[in-house]
C-alpha cells in the first residue's frame, strides 16, 4: 500500500508540473508554437527585457498586489483584534460575512463589485470612466481581507490572555501592549496571511477582469486578452523567471522555518534539562 | 471597560464589508429584478432562466465529476505527505502550493499545447506509430482542466486533516485487532471527513463557475454558467440577465455548501 501511495504521489506531481515544464521549454524555443520545439534560443529573455509594455504590466501587477496585501494585512489584523472582542453571537455573524468572499464564486464577487462601481460611478456621480486603478485596489483589498483574518484569528485565540494583562500591569497602555506583546505572539499568522494575500492578488484574474478599467490593466487580464492573438513567447520567458523566483522564495522561507523550529525545540529541550536538574 | 473599547477596532471592517460585500450582492439582486432597457421591476429575467437549464446541468455535472476525481487522486497524495518527516512534509506542501501561485491562464494554455490535434501528446503518439486521438474539445479535456487546476485545493485541506489524526488512535485500533485496511476504513477515513468535505467544496465552487477552462479546452457547445455570465456582461451588455444567472449560481453554491456542511455535522469553518 505504501508503494502504491508513493507511486501515485510521484505521478500526481508529474501531472501538476508537466504543463509548467511545457511553458518553460517554450521559453527557450525559436518557434512560437508550444507543440513544436524548433531550436534552442535565449533571445526570448532579451525580448522580454526590451518589451516595455509587458514590463509595465508586470510592474502594475506587483504594485497592485503589494499595496492591496499590505493594506489588507494591517486592516485585517486590526479587524481580527476587534472581532474577538465582540459578543459571541455577533462574532459568529461577522465571521459568516467574512466567509462570503471566500465561498462565493470569484465571478460573482467580480460582477457584484463591478455593478456597484458602475452604479455609483456612472449612475450617481456621472463619471465617464467608473472603473480604474482604485476600483481594482478596493476589490483586491476586499478579497484579501478574509485570508488575513482567518490566518490571524487562530493565533489570537491561541495566545495566553494573561500576557496582555501582564503588559498592562507593568504599565503599558492598550496600544503599547499590542505593539510590544500581542503583535509578536501573532506574527506568524500575520505573515502567512500577508503572503497568502499577496499571491492571491498577483495571480487573480477573474475578479480583476471585471473591475479593471482601461487605464490600469494587470498582467493576467492582458494575458486573457491575448486569446484573439497568439501569445508571444516572451510571456513564457516571464513565466519561467517568475517560477524560479517563487521557487527560491518558498524554499528560503521553508529553510528558515525549519531552522527556527529546530532551534526552538533545541532550546525547549535545554529548558527541560535545566528543570530536571533543579 | 478595556474590552469594550477594543470592539471599536472592528467598526471600520464592518463598514467595509457592508459596502463592498453585502451591498454589491444587493445590487446584483436589484439588476436581476429589473428590465435591461427600461430599468423597471420585472420577473422576466428570473423566469427566462429556464432556457439555460442544459448549461446549468452541465456545469453542475462537470464540477461534481471533477471534485470526485480530485478526491480519488488527492487522497493518496495527502495521506502520503502526512506520513513523511516534518521537514519533508513542509517541502511537499510547498510543491503542492507552488502551481497555485503561477498564472492559471498560462497553465491552461499549456494544456492546449499538449492536447491539441497537432499537440505534443498526439505528436508522440504518431512518433511511436499510433494514430492521433481527438483529445481537445471533448468533455474529458474540460474535466482534465478542472482537475488539474483545482487538485491542490483538494490536497491541502485533506493533508491538514490527516496530519492531525492522533497516531495513538491507529495503534489502539491495531491493538484491538484491526488489519491495515480495517484501520483505514474505520479510523482514518471517518476522521478525515472534515477535510474531504472542505476539499470537495473548494474544488466544486471554482469549477462550477469557471469560464476559461471550458472556452480553451471544451468544444464550442460546452457553455458553462461562467461562460454565459461572462458573455452577458462583456459581450451582450445585458447585466440584468447576467445578474439573474449570478444569483442562481450563488443559490446553487449555497445549497452545495449547506449539503456538505450537513454531511459533516455542524463543522464550524472551512479549513483553508
Amino acid at each position: 500500500m505504501k508503494h502504491v501511495n508513493r507511486a501515485i504521489t510521484v505521478l500526481i506531481f508529474l501531472f501538476l508540473y508537466l504543463p509548467m515544464a511545457v511553458l518553460i521549454v517554450g521559453s527557450f524555443n525559436t518557434g512560437s508554437n508550444l507543440s513544436h520545439f524548433d531550436g534552442f534560443t535565449l533571445s526570448r529573455y532579451a525580448e522580454l527585457f526590451q518589451d516595455r509594455a509587458l514590463l509595465a504590466l508586470m510592474r502594475n501587477s506587483i504594485v497592485l498586489s503589494l499595496l492591496a496585501s499590505v493594506i489588507a494585512t494591517a486592516f485585517g489584523t486590526m479587524a481580527a483584534v476587534g472581532i474577538r472582542a465582540l459578543r459571541p453571537r455577533l462574532r459568529g455573524a461577522v465571521m459568516a460575512v467574512t466567509n462570503i468572499p471566500m465561498t462565493n464564486p470569484d465571478i460573482v464577487t467580480g460582477i457584484s463589485l463591478s455593478l456597484l462601481f458602475v452604479f455609483v460611478g456612472s449612475g450617481l456621480l456621472g463619471m465617464r470612466q467608473s472603473l480604474s486603478f482604485w476600483t481594482l485596489l478596493i476589490a483586491h483589498i476586499t478579497f484579501n481581507l478574509p485570508y488575513v483574518i482567518l490566518n490571524v484569528m487562530p493565533k489570537l485565540n491561541q495566545m495566553d490572555p494573561a500576557l496582555h494583562d501582564a503588559a498592562l500591569d507593568l504599565g503599558c497602555t492598550n496600544v503599547q501592549a499590542f505593539f510590544k506583546v500581542t503583535i509578536h505572539e501573532i506574527m506568524p499568522g500575520i505573515l502567512s496571511g500577508a503572503v497568502m494575500a499577496f499571491t492571491m492578488s498577483l495571480d487573480d484574474f477573474v475578479i480583476s477582469y471585471f473591475v479593471s478599467g482601461t487605464d490600469f490593466v494587470t498582467l493576467p487580464v492582458e494575458i486573457y486578452n491575448y486569446v484573439k492573438k497568439p501569445i508571444p513567447p516572451r510571456v513564457y520567458a516571464l513565466f519561467t523567471l517568475l517560477f524560479l523566483l517563487i521557487l527560491v522564495l518558498m524554499t528560503v522561507m521553508n529553510l528558515l522555518q525549519v531552522r527556527t523550529d529546530r532551534s526552538r525545540s533545541a532550546s525547549h529541550r535545554a529548558g527541560m534539562i535545566k528543570e530536571e536538574k533543579r | 471597560m478595556r474590552k469594550n473599547r477594543t470592539v471599536f477596532l472592528s467598526i471600520p471592517y464592518l463598514l467595509w464589508m457592508l459596502v463592498f460585500t453585502l451591498i454589491p450582492l444587493g445590487v446584483v439582486a436589484y439588476y436581476a429584478f429589473t428590465d435591461v432597457s427600461t430599468g423597471e421591476f420585472t420577473l422576466a429575467n428570473i423566469l427566462s432562466l429556464g432556457q439555460y437549464i442544459g448549461n446549468i446541468g452541465d456545469s453542475m455535472l462537470y464540477a461534481l465529476v471533477s471534485a470526485l476525481i480530485c478526491l480519488l487522486l488527492g487522497y493518496p497524495v495527502a495521506y502520503f505527505i502526512a506520513k513523511q518527516s516534518p521537514v519533508a512534509q513542509k517541502f511537499l506542501y510547498m510543491l503542492v502550493m507552488l502551481p497555485m501561485c503561477m498564472s492559471f491562464l498560462l497553465r491552461t494554455m499549456a494544456w492546449v499545447g499538449l492536447l491539441q490535434d497537432t499537440g505534443i501528446i498526439n505528436n508522440l503518439l504518431e512518433a511511436i506509430g499510433l494514430s492521433r486521438l481527438p483529445l481537445i474539445r471533448t468533455p474529458a479535456a474540460v474535466v482534465l482542466g478542472m482537475v488539474y487546476n483545482y487538485l491542490p485545493y483538494m490536497i491541502l485541506p485533506l493533508y491538514a486533516t490527516i496530519v492531525k489524526i492522533d497516531p495513538k488512535l491507529i495503534e489502539a485500533a491495531q491493538d484491538l485487532g484491526c488489519n491495515g485496511a480495517q484501520c483505514f476504513r474505520r479510523v482514518t477515513l471517518p476522521l478525515s471527513i472534515p477535510g474531504i468535505l472542505s476539499g470537495m467544496t473548494m474544488v466544486f465552487v471554482p469549477a462550477v463557475s469557471t469560464f476559461y477552462i471550458s472556452q480553451k479546452l471544451g468544444s464550442s457547445d460546452t457553455i458553462l454558467i461562467g461562460d454565459l455570465i461572462e458573455k452577458l456582461f462583456k459581450q451582450a451588455y445585458n447585466p440584468n440577465m447576467g445578474s439573474a444567472l449570478s444569483l442562481l449560481l450563488m443559490v446553487l453554491v449555497f445549497i452545495a455548501v449547506a449539503i456538505m456542511n450537513r454531511f459533516g455535522g455542524e463543522e464550524d469553518g472551512v479549513i483553508v
